[in-house]
């Protein structure tokens, strides 16, 4: 059983800080190197959408990440305090037309659903929650 | 100390890049600024190589995508290469193999621009 948190300013430079904290503990939980790096990669996602989105990279706001994990699964929370997040307005990304267009994002969040098993987003409090789940069986 | 780094050299008159270390949102613009740096000096034979890249998120895949167009409606490419199966996993799933070269070896990329 495993509970742990991190709260950071809302900056990029703080995506490395993430990876390590996310990796550490999903290595502990018991997840192979090709996991983590999905888990990983899934929270650099979400973390990098919080701060260039519902906090516009403004670095004086803050971001917390907590894990924790039952002995079946590892559940990530993304809190912000930003502006909020419609994942109704998710659409699934036709590459082909991007390139068309030189658009340069857009890909996070098809990326975020491909690589966990459960993704889920909710607002309360004024507060935006993503909620990411991988299950240890699914490796 | 930054944790991710770009080497340019020229081989046969095509530019290659090599990638190194994490390339994330936080430092996919010095990518974007080499990149576009070669593009608007002309160089549009450019083959980028992914052998000491350890991890890449997609504000790293966002620059390809951001100059790929320019650069085919001027008769070069961007080739890419040399990606371990982590880095490989997330062109896949973003559905790159099927718009871009992506080798396994930087000759195989250098013999598509000869082909």
């Amino acid at each position: 059983m495993l509970n742990n948190a991190i709260r950071l300013n809302s900056t990029t430079t703080n995506l490395q800080v993430i990876r390590e904290f996310v990796a550490d503990n999903a290595r502990t939980a018991g997840f192979g190197d090709d996991v983590v790096y999905k888990i990983e990669l899934a929270v650099d996602e979400a973390c990098t959408n919080v701060i260039k989105h519902s906090y516009k990279n403004d670095p004086s706001k803050e971001l917390s990440v907590s894990i924790s994990w039952d002995g079946k699964k590892l559940t990530v929370e993304i809190t912000d305090s930003g502006l909020p997040f419609d994942p109704a307005a998710y659409h699934q990304p036709d590459l082909g037309a991007f390139i068309k267009q030189r658009k340069r994002g857009g890909l996070g969040l098809h990326l975020i659903r491909s690589l966990m098993d459960e993704v889920r987003y909710g607002r309360n409090n004024e507060k935006n929650q993503i909620v990411l789940i991988k299950e240890l069986k699914n490796q | 100390m930054s944790n991710f780094t770009i080497e340019i050299r020229e081989d046969r008159s095509i530019k290659v890049l090599d990638l190194a270390g994490y390339l994330d949102a936080h430092n996919s613009n010095e990518l974007e600024e080499k990149l576009s740096e070669l593009i608007h000096s002309g160089h549009l034979k450019i083959v980028v190589n992914f052998k000491n890249l350890n991890y890449i998120a997609s504000a790293g895949l966002g620059v390809f995508m951001a100059y790929i167009e320019d650069v085919r409606e001027k008769e070069g490419d961007i080739k890419l290469c040399e990606m371990s199966d982590k880095v490989y996993t997330v062109f896949d799933l973003l559905g790159f193999p099927v718009l871009y070269d992506i080798t396994r070896t930087e000759s195989e990329a250098f013999e598509k621009f000869n082909a």
